[in-house]
Order: C-alpha cells, then structure tokens, then sequence
C-alpha cells in the first residue's frame, strides 16, 4: 500500500550503516581507545542486604599502578526528590546510590568502590586489597516477601505513597496506585461466568548481547569527554552533571554503536564512575562490563505477581474487571507499576473495572526499562484469562476478544479515551491469516493473545544540511539500535524527492545536535522521523526561496517536486526546473549554505496493538516446549522500512518467548544470583525456534505525515500468554508462573494427572 | 478533566471528572489548583497528559480545544525497543 | 612474568606478537592487533559473539588463549571481504536486514562461513542449529536464518 504511494516510503533499501556493520568496522563502545587510558574496574557487594562501616583503600591505594580509587564519599549527596535529569524525572538520591552505595549495599553486586589502573590485572589486584567492613542484614527477594509487615526494610525512609492516612511506618511498598471506571463491584453482580486467577513472573534481563562500557577523558580545565553505549547520549549527559556538578557544556558525550539495549541502557552505571576516576586520575579511564557484571547490577525488568479477575455474560461480553498489580521495583522505588496497570486492561471495552498497583522494593538490582515496561506482565495474567473464558463459554479466543475489542472512542480505565487506533483491524487480520486459517497439526495445540502500548514522542533535534553537490547529511541525535538511520533517511529522501542513496543520516553526539530524548518507547521514527521531515521541510523551503532569488519571482510561485524547484504554473513564468544539485552548487551566491533545522516536543504517538498465534506440542514426560509455528499481527500505523518493522515484530516475539519458556533469576538463600551467564540465563538461541511470521496491519495514525506508530515494544507483550494458552489446550494444565521451563511444566503437568505420575 | 483514580482520592476527594474552563494544560492545572489547593504542583512533575485521545508528555502549554477531554495519567518510561 | 612471541597468520597475513600467558586469543585480537571486529559478550564461549575461523575450524576467540595461536592460521571478519568485494554473506545480510544493532553479527557471519564452507546444502534445521552458538537478542533469528539459506542457494547455482 504504502509503496505505492510513496517512492521511498514503505521500500527495503540497504542500511546506511549496513557495510560497517558486517565488515566489524563499526565500534561499539568496548572498540574506542585513547593514548594513555586506565583500566577501571569496580569492587563489588558479595552481599544481598548489608550496612557499610567503612571502606580501607589504603593498601589499594599503595599497589603500583593504581592510579585513582573513588567510593560513595566521592559522589555528592542528592536530594530525595523527583528532579529532571536530560528529560527523565528520577530520584536524583537513589541513582547515586544505586551507582555507587552510600550507607548501605542493597544488592548482591551493588558497586562499593572502583579502581582505575594501568592494567586490568593490577585493577583486579587492588580491588582485593580494599577491606570493606559489611555488617550484614536481613535481606528479602521475593516480591510478596518484601510487601509483608515483618519484612526487612530497605529504606529506613520510605513510606508508601498513595494511601490514606499516610502510614508513620517504613514499608517497601514504595507506592500505591488505583485505577477504576464504574463499578466492579456492581460488575460481577450482573456476571454470569466469573474466572479469578493469580499468577507471577520472574524478572528477565533485556540481554543485549554488548556490555555496558564507557571511556572518559577529563581535562585539567573541567571539560570531560564521555563515549559510552547508550540508548540516550542526552540522558548520560543529564544523569552525569546531575551526580558529578558538572555544566551540561563541559560534559560532551559521544555515542558508540550500541550492542541491543532494549530499555536496560536508559541510565548510568559505569559513566560517572569512569568520569570521576578520569578527574582524579588526570588520564582517561575505560571501563568495561563482564557479563557477570551485567547480570548482577543492570537492568532487568520486573518480576510480578498479579491477580486478575473476570466476570462476563454467557455470550462472552466481559462486564467486569478486577486487577492487582505488584511489581519489583529492585533495591530503589520506580518499578513500571503505571504502565502495568494502563496496559493490562487497555485491549477491552469493558464498563466496571478496579486497577490496583504497587511498587516493591527488595535486594536486587534495581530494574530498568525493557520493552513496553510493565505491559507484559499484566497481560500475561489478563490474557491467560481471557482465553479461560473463551475456553469456558465455548467461544474462538479471536472472537472473544472482537467482542470486547477496545474501539476509537472506548474509554480506558486510566481515564483517556482512544483516537484512532487498529486492535479490530489487527484481531481480524490474525483471524484471516494464513496461520489461523490452517488447522492445528495433530498433537499440537494454538494459543492467541493480544497486547497494547501506547508509544511515545517526546523531544527531538534533527538538521538536514544541504553539501555543495547537493547530497544531504541528516543530522539526529538517537542512538540507531534497530535500523533507524535507514528510516530516518528513507523519510528525508520522499521530502526531498531525491536518491535515498544521496541522503546520508548520521547519529551526532551531545555537542553537535540540540537534545534528543532516549532511543526508547519506540519513538525514535515517529519523533526523530517528525523532527526530521520538518528538518528537511525547512531545507526545502530555504531550496524555494533561492529558486524564487533566482528567478526574481515570489517565493510562492515556486513548488519543490521530485527533487527540483519548479514554477508552479505557466502564470510565474517559464523557468528550466532547478534541481537541487544547481541549488546547493549556487548557494554560496544565493545567500550562503543551506541547512534545515526543526526542534519538537512530538505529541500524539499513535498506540499500537498486536494479536500473536503460536502453535506448539509439549513432551509430557519431560515438559519440553516445541512451538511449531509463530505469527507475529501487529498495527504498525505505516511501515516506512517494511524489513525493519519486521524484525521488530521478529525480535520483539522471540524476547518474549524466552520470558515464556525459559528466562528467569535464580537466587540462593544469600540472595545471592545463581545464574549470571548466558549457559545458565537462558535466552533463545537459533534452534529453539521457528520463523517468526509477520502480518503488518496499517492504520495510519492521524497526527503524522507518513502515519507512523511505533513498532518496537508490542511484539513482547502477547508471547507469553499466546504461549501459556497453547499449552493449557495442549496439556489440560494452566500454567500460572512463568517461566514455564521443563522442569516446572512436567512438574504442573504430573500434579495435574497423579496417576500417570506414580507410573 | 479527568484524574486516575488514586490521585483523585488523595487531592480532589475521589472526583475523579471535573468540567473546568481553559484553553491550554497549564490553564486547566491552575484551575485545578485553584479549586483544590492541595493538588498545587503535583500535576507539574511526572505526569503525562492524554488530551481527547492523544498522548503527550511535559505538555504544559499544549492548547486544549473548546470540548476537549484531558486526561493526566502515570508517566509511560521510554522503554526501548531494540 | 615474561611475555610469549607468537608467531601465526591472521587474515593471510603472517604476524607476530607478544602476549601474556593468561591472555584469550580475543584479548590478543582485540587489544595487540587491533581487530576489534570480534566483540566479548559473555567471556565464556556462550554468546558466539568472538567467533573466528582457526585452521578452519569456528572457535571462540574468548575460549582460546593467545598463545594457542602459534603456528596457525586465524580468520576474523576483518578478513572475510575480499578487498573491497564484501563476502556473500556479508552482502545478503545487509539486503535482507538479517541484522539489527550489528553487535553479534561479525560472529555470526563467521559462523554461517564456517557452516557453508563445511555444508554448502544446508537444511533449514541444520543452519538453526549450526547458528546455535551465536545468540542474538534482536531479530528472532528469522532474517539471518533466511539470508543464509539464501547465499547456500546462489552458490549451489552458481556452481552448477
């Protein structure tokens, strides 16, 4: 649809960064290297909960080679408020904290003190040196644990937030919320069919496969130079001149090619640690995670325990709702409980509903974003009982949910009401899709559930300078993690009806363009692509106005089409059509070069849904999981890089097949994290899995010119309960927590069916 | 204007619609307040603000039609999806 | 402690080195020659992301250590073009988007080589699991899986 349309728009061009990237020529963070920089290296807490008496560096500070030591005291107090840091709102106290620990370690792998040294063996031999004393306390994992009353708290200041009266107690319920429209209560009452559940998840890691790591380079002047991997150079930026009293002009950082961050590379762990050390050291300082490093102290998202309950009438209206989230948030407050509880529900009209949140804190690393933060979760538990309500009233789980789908004008439960947006369109093409069409294999079992996120725009900085033979450079400032040069570039090169080939997009670094908001939230086509395409726009108004110069006529006879200025009509003038190479080569004469600049704060990202079909057998004896087949149907608005929007769906399904069959935290009785590595963290590999089909659905979405909604974060939200639902039909068993690896399947299937067991 | 549930029980006494003139969010936030004091400066920090079905974030000065619903709502974290 | 002189061929070249006896091959890769093209990911030869192609056989450059590479001949993606002629791989990826943020891909070029060189008639089974030891956290494999079944079929016809 869209390529026809459109020249460039919705076509599979090559990747402007593609040769680079399959050649090893393209540096990732760990890849950049400066004349004379230190290895840093952090000491880290053996501990899950432990108060710090004192921390000796002097037999460290003695070893040869050691150049800098910093610990907490090296980092200044920050107040115990909500402050914008780049554009985020964080708790300013805590994320100095959680970089580098005060008073207390909250987590087994909580930093404590970081080196910087000539070599890594001699950073590695003087964190042994360093003697912190630990006076070890009472440490809580689990989420329903830590809520308890007689719980050990983490924070001798928290009260939770959102009830009354306040409570004059600690708690590690840092916050409450509730959502409701009309009356659940009143609801169930008229419910004919009521289904009630409880179900939980284990946190999961984004698992980008490139550590964090960071190079900083401070001079004697003040200045700093940061090169990091991130999802948001702006918000490194932020965060560290927040956490280190520096002027946002002295601190300039440069974003490497980033190695998958999926929301976990959001916020600062190593940048201010290097940049400190590199103050003190006088000599930049490079620092690199170890996987281990980033399993025990990054990310990961959440773990949950939610209780859903459902009422509907025998024709499968769904009447009531009744939800409660409680998230981990790890050791600080800031779990994504929110958008748990907007999302859960999002997908349904539904009259009568009551949404409870919490936000938990225990020891463990605090959680970052990943993927439509929260939404899954919540729908893993909503969806299951969605599709035990089909399955109870006898009812297709596609049709059920047609039923109740969420419409333009539905009104959510978080209060908003819905402008344009696809989830019929999308339930629909999962009903006629090829895959739903077929019929199940013999000894498999189908499994559906849909997902919603809400997107987000946010601010953007883009510039489109005009070269003297007239190819363009698009200047942004996010991160490319999954295309988005290509797309960028795909949009600037419809503005400006040139050669996709003649646009070059470029990713700037904090000095060289005007802020951007993190690569997150599946913003970047939608907003970077608006503040691009306004960039252009402004290109090509300066490309008329020289045209209209030239040919000593009014601006607005001139029109820009296919790549040249043209008279708009016979009644201008006959003029030859100047091209934008004659332009950019006359432009000096013209009145000097030719460069588009735009700024925007983007409103009114487009929601996105999708519907995802999996069919799968199941061993019975040993609880193994084989899914067969997998269609990933999403409303992706327009698909400007169709092969892109793919691999988002792609991605984005196989995440969460992980989360569904296989990922999950392990924990000893020291609260100690078993299994940081990838041969115990089990993340999808190749051979656990089939190609992921696609189905792109698109309902344009109103407020952008191309109709862009973002892709990225949908495709991880139904997985889990597609996956959850196949199984229950395959096996008679619901399985409630996840993940549902073989050992805790076989197990839930030999509970279910006693005697076969005793066999 | 519409306010999420737990909000409305801590600031405005579990008034969760309210009808308020004002042609911009800030406008409608100063009614807001002005009508119920406690709620001065909570709606100025880590909110978002859906206005007749649209999402937007720190929108202070976003214009608001003449029958608009503005709905403020948790804020949605870049999440990231790559 | 002294350093150990290697002598070995990396990329065609003949080259030399010095290293430490507890130094990977990947330590050596990365931070004496330069070839950063290989990434660490895990360290323990579970991600794939260092893969190289040692006398032909895919090896995980973190699991070998420097001075194992005495005496043989190294690949890495550095090598794997052919001056400014990109490897078929090299080139199907990049057409069918078979990567995403690219920080695995070197690897998995260097493993999807290191199968076709052994199998050039690959199954779709025997790719999946032929690319098993190389994660990817982006793409769901689906694109890669495909690209590499792809260049196994123009090769078949270009050779026949």
């Amino acid at each position: 649809m869209s390529a026809q349309r459109y020249k460039w728009v919705g076509t599979r061009q090559n990747r402007p960064d593609g040769a680079d990237k399959v050649t090893g020529r393209a540096r990732f963070a760990a890849d950049f290297n400066l004349p004379g920089e230190l290895v840093g290296k952090v000491l880290r807490s053996p501990h899950a909960h432990a108060n710090i008496r004192s921390i000796d560096t002097t037999a460290a500070a003695r070893l040869p080679g050691v150049k800098a030591i910093v610990t907490g005291a090296d980092f200044p107090e920050q107040p115990d408020q909500l402050l914008p840091a780049g554009e985020m709102q964080v708790n300013l106290r805590d994320v100095t904290r959680n970089i580098m620990a005060k008073e207390k370690a909250l987590y087994e792998g909580h930093a404590v003190a970081a080196v910087a040294a000539t070599t890594a063996a001699v950073a590695a031999e003087a964190l042994s040196l360093i003697k912190v004393d630990y006076e070890i306390l009472p440490h809580v994992i689990d989420v329903r644990e830590a809520m308890k009353d007689n719980a050990p708290v983490l924070h001798a200041h928290m009260r939770t937030e959102g009830v009354k009266p306040a409570p004059d107690k600690p708690s590690n319920i840092a916050k409450r919320l509730e959502f409701a429209k009309g009356d659940a209560d009143a609801g169930f009452a008229q419910a004919e069919v009521v289904i009630e559940r409880e179900f939980t998840t284990e946190p999961v890691h984004q698992g980008y496969i490139e550590p964090h790591a960071a190079l900083a380079s401070a001079s004697e002047d003040g200045q700093v130079q940061l090169w990091t991997t991130t999802q948001g150079h702006f918000q490194v930026r932020g965060f560290c001149c927040r956490l280190l009293d520096l002027e946002t002009a002295q601190l300039r950082v440069t974003p490497s090619e980033i190695g998958g961050g999926f929301g976990g590379k959001t916020v600062v762990y190593l940048e201010p640690l290097a940049i400190r050390l590199s103050q003190r050291a006088g000599r930049p300082v490079k620092m690199v995670m170890s996987r281990e490093e980033v399993m025990r102290a990054s990310g990961p998202t959440s773990g949950g325990h939610v209780k859903v309950k459902l009422g509907a009438r025998k024709d499968g209206s769904i009447v009531a709702a009744d939800v409660t989230v409680a998230l981990q948030a790890g050791a600080f407050a800031g779990s994504p409980v929110g958008p748990s509880c907007m999302c859960s529900l999002a997908c349904y009209d539904i009259d009568n509903i009551r949404v409870v949140g919490f936000d938990v804190v225990s020891n463990r690393p605090k959680v970052a974003a990943y993927r439509a933060p929260g939404a899954p979760i919540s729908a893993w538990a909503v969806e299951s009982v969605v599709d035990m309500l089909a399955q109870e009233l006898g009812i297709d789980p596609i049709d059920l949910r047609l039923k109740n789908a969420a419409k333009q004008g539905t009104k959510t439960h978080y209060g908003a009401s819905f402008g344009v947006i696809g989830l019929v369109e999308t339930l629909e093409a999962a009903k006629n899709s090829p895959h739903y069409r077929a019929p199940v294999k013999p000894g498999h079992a189908r499994g559906v559930a849909a997902g919603f996120w809400f997107n987000v725009g946010a601010d953007s900085s883009a510039a489109a300078q005009v070269g003297e033979d007239g190819t363009v450079t698009i200047i942004s400032g996010n991160p490319d993690i999954g295309g988005s040069r290509a797309s960028l570039a795909l949009m600037a090169a419809e503005e400006l009806g040139i050669d996709y080939n003649k646009v070059r997009p470029i990713v700037a670094d904090t000095a060289s363009i005007g802020f951007n908001f993190v690569t997150g939230g599946s913003r970047v086509t939608f907003a970077t692509g608006l503040a691009v395409i306004n960039a252009t726009r402004d290109a090509i108004s300066q490309l008329k106005a020289r045209a209209a110069k030239i040919w000593e006529v009014d601006v607005e006879g001139v029109v820009w089409e296919e790549g040249e200025a043209r008279p708009s009509s016979t009644n201008v003038g006959k003029f030859e059509p100047l091209s934008l190479a004659k332009l950019a080569a006359s432009a000096s004469r013209t009145g000097g070069p030719i460069n588009g600049h735009a700024q925007l704060n983007a409103q009114g990202a487009g929601p996105g849904f999708g519907v995802h079909i999996v069919d799968l057998k199941v061993d019975m004896d040993t609880g193994i999981v084989t899914i067969d087949r997998y269609t990933a149907v999403q409303d992706v608005g327009t698909a400007i890089h169709p092969s892109y929007v793919e691999g988002q769906l792609q991605g984005g399904a196989v995440q969460g097949i992980g989360w569904a069959l296989n990922e999950e935290y392990i924990y000893d009785k020291q609260g100690r994290l078993q299994n940081p590595g990838f041969l115990d963290y089990r993340m999808p590999v190749a051979s656990d899995l089939p190609m992921i089909e696609t189905v792109l659905v698109e309902v344009p979405n109103p407020t952008h010119p191309y109709g862009v909604r973002g892709v990225g974060e949908v495709p991880i939200i139904p997985p889990m309960a597609a996956i959850g639902s196949a199984i229950a039909r395959a096996t008679g068993v619901r399985m409630l927590d996840l993940p549902m690896s073989p050992p805790r399947l076989s197990a839930a299937i030999d509970a279910a069916t006693p005697a076969m067991a005793a066999e | 204007m519409i306010l999420t549930y737990s909000f409305a029980q801590q600031y405005t006494g579990g008034e969760t619609e309210i009808e308020l003139p004002g042609r911009t969010v800030r406008q409608l936030i100063r009614g807001l307040e002005a009508r119920y004091p406690a709620i001065a400066g909570q709606l100025e920090g880590d909110i978002a603000v859906v206005i007749d079905g649209v999402i937007h974030q720190n929108a202070w000065l976003e214009d608001v039609g003449e029958v608009s619903e503005v709905a403020f709502i948790p804020p949605i974290g870049g999440g990231g999806a790559h | 402690m002294s350093k150990i002189h290697v002598t070995t061929t990396v990329n065609g070249e003949p080259t030399e080195f010095l290293c430490n006896a507890t130094d990977t091959l990947l330590d050596v890769l990365r931070d004496e020659l330069r070839l950063t093209g290989a990434k660490e990911g895990c360290g323990s030869g579970d991600c794939g992301a260092c893969s190289v192609i040692v006398d032909d056989r895919l090896t995980c450059a973190c699991l070998m250590l420097g001075a194992e590479a005495e005496g043989r001949r190294v690949l890495t993606i550095e090598g794997m073009a052919h001056g400014d002629q990109l490897h078929p791989l090299q080139k199907k990826f990049i057409e069918m988007a078979a990567l995403q943020c690219g920080v695995c891909t070197p690897g998995v070029l260097i493993a999807a080589k290191a199968l076709l060189d052994r199998n050039p008639n690959p199954t779709e089974t025997e790719v999946r699991f032929g690319l098993a030891g190389n994660l990817c956290r982006c793409t769901g494999y689906d694109k890669i899986i495909r690209a590499v079944m792809d260049v196994a079929a123009d090769q078949r016809e270009t050779a026949r």
